[in-house]
């Protein structure tokens, strides 16, 4: 029971991230693959930090679009009216489905946001060679994976109220741009969060004596 | 085939943080988790390919049904209007918004129904080890695809749609949308009961080739009810 705690990659050993079987890459360098499913294997993700560093600066700059731009169009013989995001919130608000309007500003307005701030966090912390809270910093990646997909509430909102409010010349609503914006600060954090190797966390406190 | 390396021998490394471990007996329905970052490793599943065919292929005949019956209505002032979930897509794209309505097409239609369909062909598959390579192919589109397959948020958005325009018109639930909300919960089960390390062993490898030799004592993970 005395073992000492070491890393698959301390004993020259790659875990697939596919299949999950160790094997030991030949020294050298060349491209590795998995002898059971053929992914190709790597200690870490390649580039993890730039790779990840590069979508949450591309999503940041997307939620701007994506809070200020409507989502939503709607026309009337009245005039025409438009929606943000958070207008749509707000508009849900009502004695009867408030619950529902806290779960569309959560998924939409806290997640993203919040899975950035998480990233970088973990980004930065990492970068500068913490060995604090490690546990706690798994757990928060492993957290923002969980709940990330989430944020797409929005996107399908919006669609079917498109798809289902088609009575012209009466009534009809049309997307806006600020649903691309938005539905790509989604696809991008998400990207992002896979591209983050948790397992960075944890490669400074095993060079610790 | 030596499986040295692999599950057989019980070592495996934790996927969030690298540590090498080797798994002590598991009682079924228990679950042994890193000893280091507490991260689940592996939970020890009864008659794991059996539930999930059975599962997979109630998904399976749900998903068809719940993708060609009409899903919501809509009347307001004697006109009616119905939509699939394909509808959506489609309204999305004629009104320009082609990004938006491909990923509404991927996450609602496509992912759930190769998540569905990689799996099911794979416990079939698994019926008869070693299965040949191109079964560990699907097994691997599965994973890849899952975080991907939104029906339970898709499920939820309908519901703040359907809240939305209750105020300006009356709403007819159609069949579809009961059928979805089976199949959140058949999809959730499918994935519970499913061992992706179970199906592994049984898969025939790419490049058989020697094992890397046994490290010897390694961590133990905690194993939890």
């Amino acid at each position: 029971m005395s073992a000492a705690p070491l890393s698959a990659m301390a004993l020259g050993l790659a875990a697939c991230e596919v299949c999950g079987l160790l094997s030991r890459p030949p020294a050298g360098g060349a491209a590795a693959h998995c002898p059971r499913c053929g992914e190709r294997l790597h200690f870490r993700r390649p580039a993890s930090f730039e790779r990840t560093w590069a979508l949450v600066i591309a999503a940041l700059i997307l939620y701007i679009p994506a809070n200020l731009l409507p989502v939503l169009k709607t026309y009337t013989p009245l005039g025409a009216r438009t929606d943000t995001i958070l207008q749509g919130v707000v508009e849900l608000w009502s004695p009867t489905s408030w619950p529902l309007a806290i779960v569309v500003f959560v998924a939409s307005i806290t997640i993203p946001l919040g899975k950035l701030i998480a990233l970088a966090y973990l980004l930065i912390t990492v970068q500068r060679g913490s060995l604090k809270s490690n546990v706690q910093r798994v757990r928060l990646y492993r957290m923002v994976k969980f709940i990330g997909r989430w944020s797409m509430l929005d996107v399908f909102v919006d669609t079917f109220i498109v798809a289902l409010i088609q009575l012209k010349p009466l009534m009809w609503v049309e997307p806006g741009l600020g649903v691309v914006f938005f539905a790509g600060v989604v696809v991008l954090t998400m990207v992002a969060v896979n591209s983050f190797d948790p397992r960075l966390i944890w490669d400074l406190s095993q060079q610790e004596p | 085939m030596s499986h040295v390396s692999g599950f057989a021998s019980r070592l495996l490394a934790c996927p969030d943080c690298d540590l090498l471990q080797r798994l002590p007996p598991v009682r079924v329905g228990a679950v042994a988790c890193c000893a280091r970052c507490h991260s689940p490793l592996w939970r020890h599943k009864a008659d794991s390919l059996d539930r999930t065919l059975a599962l997979s292929l109630a998904a399976a005949v749900l998903l068809l049904i719940a993708n060609t019956v009409p899903m919501l209505g809509l009347s307001v002032a004697g006109r009616e209007t119905f939509t699939t979930v394909f509808g959506g897509v489609l309204a999305m794209w004629r009104d320009g918004q082609n990004e938006v309505a491909m990923l509404v097409l991927f996450t609602a239609l496509i992912a759930p129904a190769l998540e569905v369909g990689c799996l099911l062909t794979v416990v079939l598959a698994l019926r008869q080890p070693p299965a040949p390579p191109w079964v560990g192919t699907l097994l691997r589109g599965y994973e890849l695809v899952r975080e991907w397959s939104m029906i339970e948020i898709m499920l939820l958005g309908v519901l703040v749609a359907l809240i939305k325009i209750a105020e300006l018109a009356t709403v007819i639930p159609g069949l579809a949308l009961f059928v979805l909300g089976t199949l959140v919960f058949l999809l959730a089960a499918m994935a519970a009961v499913f061992d992706p390390h179970e199906a592994w062993e049984r898969i025939e490898w790419v490049h058989p080739g020697s094992a890397p030799a046994d490290p010897g004592a390694v961590a133990i993970p905690q194993v939890r009810r």
